[in-house]
């Protein structure tokens, strides 16, 4: 079976000025299907980068990367912006909910786009948030929310479209310990019970430690590339 | 909102990424740029403000300047059509030069002539008038006396209130008959009927025949109808003319059309010159007026002044459109984030701009309908205090109504267009 994504000798330069930067210098991996990957590595090793070229939200400067075998390398923005809708789902370290706006229509808001009618839209977004156990909660302002409150609509958020992967940019970090572990739990249950592929963005190894497999970076490079026995919740 | 305005449609089976209506984008941007609005209600007012006067200003300029062409118009309408007027004198006698009307140089025979030897001439009604104190019973009042031929109630459009007019053969015999004007009429009458009666001017009785229907204030603010007409030979028999007999102070004069008056003015001229005996290179000793030229001259004036007010108001209904655009590039710049997850999310580049548009358009378009509201009522407001004449047209209020909304989405363009081209990993890290 084709890997769920295909990435190879992905590099990315930027250009400050004069100054060249590289941030990812050949990188080469699969992730299949149902896999939950934490990529790991010190600020500055590339990874915000490689997670946005994944995402779609950014374009490697040389090398292949294809998401269910779409090469996103040639496609007008529109194009990406319907493959993120689609395809994608975001969790962000902030959050990044409309906060003036209830969590159900946070939820929804990938739907609008993807022009699901409204009365469909509202029941999507309804049970998207009972996955990650909000449903009772889902017509709070998100900033009457907790913070592992706002980080569950947000997941729900990322689920609602049904997408092939979740990307979660540092998920965890800005919450404290024993809501970091109850997020996990949450990703660990969609990976286990709904086959959802995740790929994750963390500079803690405890937070790795939850996840399948951990693959660290370093200036630009790939260090390391293991699979491990999740940690249960205890 | 709750779909239900899609009831029509057969529910979708399979997969729920089916294609909508692109309505529903559309309802769902209203529905985001309501929603933005109304978070910062305060701000959305005072950018509205500058609408709302602007269309405001737009709506009352147009009126009071619709009301002022429109009673010119009518005045116009009133006066009577294609009027050309001959009046005598502007004569120079022993080095003393008279301006128009002191001396009488034109005679009933002048009149006559112009009647049968222009052709583009529809009717000539010659005139004399003074001032005169009228009596009926014990009631008296000061007013113009016309002495002229019946021909001027066609020249000038005006039918009788009651009665009849005077006849040529009440001019021929020199009759005592006369038509009240509204004013003399209820000055003398109060409520009764006049027809029939008999009132004195300067002492001699004269049979009221008919009154005149009323015409209201001139163009000069002068009451038409305060004033009494009477056959040009009685008033100048028993009234005025005893001096000079024959003679008279004014001709006024209907062309046949429009497109003839010039023609009109040209051939009574060079008769009135040839009938005076008045040779090349000296002056005249009348003057022809063409009054609908002075009346469309003041016509053009009010037009001008109408397009004037609606472009000073149209100005400031662009700096209210300036002050959109201020407020949506603080709000695009405020909202950045926002506009980051959307588009991480999905949005399309289309789809932010839609949304920005519409939020301005929505501004533009509730500070239009306010506008409106306060516009008329501002004008209803100045009219019941300065007696202005103020005249509604739909077509203004919708026209300001329009333009308003277009000065929303071509202030909101740019703002908008700013946002739908940022850049999403950018917007997501904007604090």
């Amino acid at each position: 079976m084709d890997p769920l994504i295909h990435v190879q000798d992905l590099v990315k330069v930027y250009h400050l000025g004069e100054i060249e930067v590289a941030a990812l210098q050949g990188i080469s991996l699969s992730i299949g299907k149902g896999e939950f990957v934490a990529i790991m590595g010190a600020s500055g090793s590339g990874k915000s980068t490689f997670m946005n070229i994944l995402g779609f939200l950014d374009q490697p400067t040389s090398g292949t990367y294809l998401l269910e075998g779409i090469n996103g390398k040639d496609l007008s923005k529109d194009k990406l912006a319907e493959i993120r809708n689609q395809k994608i789902g975001f969790v962000f370290q902030g959050f990044n909910l409309l906060s003036r706006t209830s969590a159900v229509e946070n939820v929804e808001l990938p739907l609008i786009y993807a022009k699901i009618p409204t009365h469909e839209r509202k029941k999507e977004a309804l049970k998207a948030l009972s996955q990650v156990g909000l449903e009772q909660r889902g017509h709070h302002r998100s900033g009457q929310l907790s913070g592992g409150e706002q980080q569950r609509v947000a997941v729900a958020r990322a689920l609602v479209n049904h997408p092939s992967i979740l990307l979660a940019d540092e998920p965890t970090g800005n919450l404290d310990s024993k809501t970091s572990v109850e997020i996990m739990g949450i990703f660990q249950r969609l990976n286990e019970e709904m086959g959802i592929t995740i790929i994750m963005i963390t500079h803690e190894p405890d937070i790795a430690s939850f996840t399948k497999r951990n693959i660290l970076f370093r200036d630009g490079r790939i260090m390391d590339d293991r699979k491990v026995t999740p940690k249960g919740l205890s | 909102m709750d779909g239900s305005w899609m009831t029509g449609r057969s529910p979708q089976k399979g997969s729920h990424r089916e294609e909508e209506p692109p309505m529903t984008t559309f309802f769902a941007c209203l529905r985001i740029a309501l929603r933005a609005l109304m978070v910062n209600k305060m701000r959305s007012a005072l950018t509205m403000l500058g609408i709302i006067i602007g269309v405001g200003a737009v709506v009352a300029m147009i009126a009071v300047g619709t009301g002022a062409k429109n009673r010119i118009a009518e005045q116009i309408a009133n006066m009577g059509s294609n009027l050309i007027i001959v009046l005598s004198g502007s004569s120079t006698s022993g080095g003393l030069r008279f301006g128009s009307g002191t001396v009488p140089t034109l005679t009933v025979e002048d009149a006559e002539a112009i009647s049968t030897e222009i052709p583009v001439v529809k009717y000539v009604a010659p005139n004399i008038q003074g001032v005169a104190q009228v009596v009926y019973g014990n009631q008296n009042w000061s007013t113009v006396v016309q002495g002229t031929t019946p021909e001027i109630l066609e020249i000038r459009g005006w039918p009788l209130a009651s009665g009849r007019s005077f006849t040529q053969q009440d001019v021929d015999g020199a009759v005592k008959v006369c038509l009240l004007g509204g004013t003399v009429a209820e000055n003398l009458f109060g409520g009764i009927d006049p027809v029939g009666q008999i009132v004195r001017i300067k002492n001699v009785p004269f049979t009221v025949v008919g009154v005149l229907a009323s015409k209201g204030q001139s163009t000069w603010g002068q009451d038409q109808d305060d004033l009494i007409i009477a056959p040009l030979s009685t008033a100048q028999k028993r009234l005025f003319g005893t001096q000079l007999p024959g003679m008279v102070r004014s001709i006024t004069v209907q062309a046949k059309e429009a497109g003839v008056m010039q023609e009109a003015e040209n051939q009574i001229t060079e008769l009135l010159r040839q009938r005076h005996r008045i040779g090349e290179g000296q002056e005249s000793d009348f003057t022809v007026r063409n009054l609908t030229e002075v009346m469309s001259s003041a016509q053009e004036s009010a037009d001008v002044m109408s397009l004037l007010l609606g472009t000073i108001a149209s100005i400031s209904l662009i700096v209210g459109g300036i002050g959109i655009m201020n407020i949506m590039l603080v709000s695009v710049t405020e909202r950045t984030r926002e506009i980051g997850i959307r588009i991480a999310v999905g949005a399309k580049s289309r789809d932010i701009l839609l949304q920005f548009v519409i939020e301005s358009l929505v501004l533009s378009l509730i500070g239009g309908i306010i506008g409106i509201g306060i516009g008329i009522a501002g004008t209803l407001i100045l009219s019941s205090f300065t007696e202005w004449p103020t005249l509604f047209s739909i077509r203004a209020i919708i026209l300001a109504f329009l333009f308003a909304g277009s000065v929303g989405v071509f202030f909101g363009f740019y703002p908008a267009r700013k946002a739908s081209l940022l850049n999403p990993i950018e917007a997501l890290r904007y604090e």
